[in-house]
């Protein structure tokens, strides 16, 4: 799990939005084949963090390398050329098309007959088929709407797709937050498989629990800074719920409430 | 991946479906229905008052092309997520446009036709850039639209020629070869064997005896079937296609996937002024001229066929064939009543029945895909 070189560093990153400090100085390491978890309660800048990491945004201060060189993206398109691909909770597949068309939107596979070029839908239905059957999903037929699928399905689905495309890092924007717990687990074994297959996952969660089910290492943030980077092992779900919280509040809170949270 | 046969195995709880529920849940659906429908009340009622031979299909067909002209550039457009009310005064305007150029300005009528495009494609283009650059709802922008340009259609006419209709653009179109792409008729051997042969009715006396009474095919419907087609091929069959219902199933979830929402839109809004100009050609050709009320209304009439054909007001699911069809059942439906002997100002109820219907059911279809409760 521990590649030489990582796949992208970043070094204290700082993004200010006016007179707010988003990010105060965030270094993360990202190498080949983990599964990279990053937590952090609602305003901790995790959401920052992988717009910068995904190009939308450009750091104030600080250096992202890219498989060792300076990265430097004009916009997501560039992004995702370059093997950088993001996962939306939501904003990622479209109910009323079918599987195969969601999957292959944006990169339809052509087919040339005379001097048109047509969407090759015998291909497209063949792979999509072959990619779920992959990841365990049974499809009716790769002309299902995404919308019978479940939430859980279709982020496999994004998930899929974005490796079949050639993602190396595959940033996955709280995934399991809004699933049930079968479909929770489906999406982790799904993170499992890819991480297996040499991808670098960047897992953003505030779920403990999910993060230390499949995470290999560990950076919390908390208020646009982050308290470093532990491996699996070296650090316990309790750990990890306090540093998120920044400590003592939820300590006596959690007090009151009988350790539940 | 070592137990592939337990995955595959399948959720229990997905009910089986039968195939032919299955081949019901298609956009043509109420289209399709629509179709059988009205063509069986009306074999009833009026299968022996000249309905259905040559004359009374062309009269008919014309009708339902026309409405097939716009709705297919209403359709794809619907699909990508927007509307266009500005259709019937597009179809008023670029009219009178030809007609001005050609009669009034005495330009060839060639020359009238391609400019006159260029001027429908651009307000299309500056339509979907309003729309994509704003944000606002295409439904507002396109309605000021809807008046700008029918107030040109009157203002332009009054103040060249002092009237609202301009006329002799047949005279001028005469031997012009783009003016027969929109007024001409093709086959016209064909339907000379076929009066020969005794299949469909020839003049029985006066200067044509003997030639057929339906002399060919217009231009017109041509231009329908091939608008259809082309719509259809391009929908389903193309890279764009897959970013039109992309675009209107969701830009947000499009754009981060890649597609270029914003170019598609004002592609659909610059297609559904060509085919309103389309629309527009064919009619000052046929009448030989124009006038400043024509096209009122058009855009609803071609939102309801599309919306006929299954497509969703929402945008992202619909069909060019089904839009086609609804454009079908319009045609037969407005020119039937006049057949059957029925009081014609009951299209209008009549329509808005049909939408009605065609609403319900397209939502109900729409749960069954998506599989909302």
């Amino acid at each position: 799990m521990t590649s030489s070189q990582p796949l992208i560093r970043m070094q204290n990153i700082e993004k200010h939005f006016g007179s707010v400090i988003a990010l105060a100085g965030v270094s993360v390491d990202i190498y080949p084949g983990e599964c990279h978890c990053l937590l952090g309660d609602n305003g901790a800048g995790k959401s920052t963090f992988i717009k910068t990491m995904s190009g939308v945004h450009k750091p104030t201060k600080g250096d992202i390398l890219f498989e060792g060189q300076p990265m430097y993206f004009a916009d997501p398109r560039d992004a995702i050329a370059a093997g950088i691909a993001t996962v939306h909770q939501h904003l990622a597949m479209i109910p009323l098309m079918s599987v195969s068309r969601n999957f292959f939107m944006g990169n339809e596979p052509l087919r040339k007959i005379g001097p048109f070029r047509f969407f090759d839908h015998d291909y497209a239905n063949r792979v999509t088929m072959e990619e779920m059957r992959k990841m365990g999903i049974n499809l009716r037929g790769p002309e299902q709407a995404v919308g019978t699928l479940s939430g859980g399905e279709r982020q496999t689905v994004a998930i899929a797709r974005a490796v079949h495309f050639g993602a190396k890092v595959l940033i996955l924007d709280e995934p399991t937050s809004a699933l049930g717990v079968r479909q929770t687990a489906n999406v982790l074994a799904t993170i499992d498989k890819v991480r297996k297959q040499g991808v670098a996952v960047v897992f953003i969660t505030h779920n403990v629990r999910h993060a230390l089910a499949v995470g290999d290492r560990f950076t919390v943030l908390n208020r646009g800074q982050t308290l470093g980077t532990a491996k699996r092992g070296e650090i316990s779900a309790e750990e990890l719920q306090d540093m998120m919280a920044g400590g003592q509040e939820l300590a006596t809170l959690e007090g009151s409430l009988g350790g539940t949270v | 991946m070592t137990d592939v046969q337990t995955q595959v195995a399948g959720d229990e709880r997905i009910k089986h479906r039968s195939r032919f529920r299955e081949a019901l849940i298609r956009p043509e659906l109420g289209g399709i229905i629509g179709t059988i429908l009205v063509f069986a009340m009306f074999l009833i009622f009026a299968g022996d008052s000249g309905m259905f031979n040559s004359q009374g299909v062309l009269n008919w067909g014309q009708i339902s092309a026309q409405f097939m002209i716009i709705a297919v550039g209403a359709c794809l457009l619907m699909i990508a997520g927007e509307f266009d009310l500005s259709v019937g005064s597009m179809i008023g305007f670029a009219g009178m446009l030809i007609a001005i150029f050609s009669v009034t300005l005495g330009w060839p009528v060639w020359m009238a036709i391609i400019v006159t495009f260029v001027i429908a494609l651009a307000i299309g283009a500056l339509n979907g850039y309003i729309v994509v650059r704003t944000g606002l709802p295409s439904f507002i922008v396109t309605l000021a639209f809807l008046f700008i340009l029918r107030g040109f259609a009157i203002y332009l006419p009054q103040t060249i020629e002092r009237k609202t209709i301009i006329g002799g653009v047949s005279d001028a179109a005469q031997g012009d070869w783009l003016a027969a792409v929109f007024g001409g008729k093709i086959l016209t051997g064909l339907f000379q064997w076929l009066g020969d042969n005794g299949w469909i009715a020839v003049f029985e006396r006066g200067t044509r005896k003997g030639q057929p009474v339906v002399d060919g095919l217009p231009m017109l419907v041509v231009w329908a079937i091939v608008l259809v087609i082309v719509g259809h091929v391009i929908l389903t069959k193309t890279r764009f296609g897959n970013w039109i219902f992309a675009a209107g199933g969701d830009a947000e979830a499009a754009r981060n996937s890649g597609v270029p929402v914003n170019r598609v839109k004002i592609l659909m809004f610059m297609f559904t002024a060509f085919c309103a100009t389309v629309f527009a050609a064919c009619q000052v050709m046929e009448f030989g001229g124009a006038g400043s009320d024509r096209g009122l209304l058009k855009e609803f009439e071609a939102i309801i066929a599309v919306v006929i054909g299954g497509a969703l007001l929402t945008g992202g699911y619909g069909s060019v064939i089904g839009a086609a069809l609804g454009a079908l059942i319009f045609g037969v439906v407005q020119q039937g009543l006049f057949f059957a002997g029925v009081e014609s100002s009951l299209f209008r109820v009549f329509l808005g029945l049909i939408l009605l219907f065609a609403v319900i059911l397209n939502t109900y279809i729409r749960r069954i895909i998506t599989g909302e409760r």
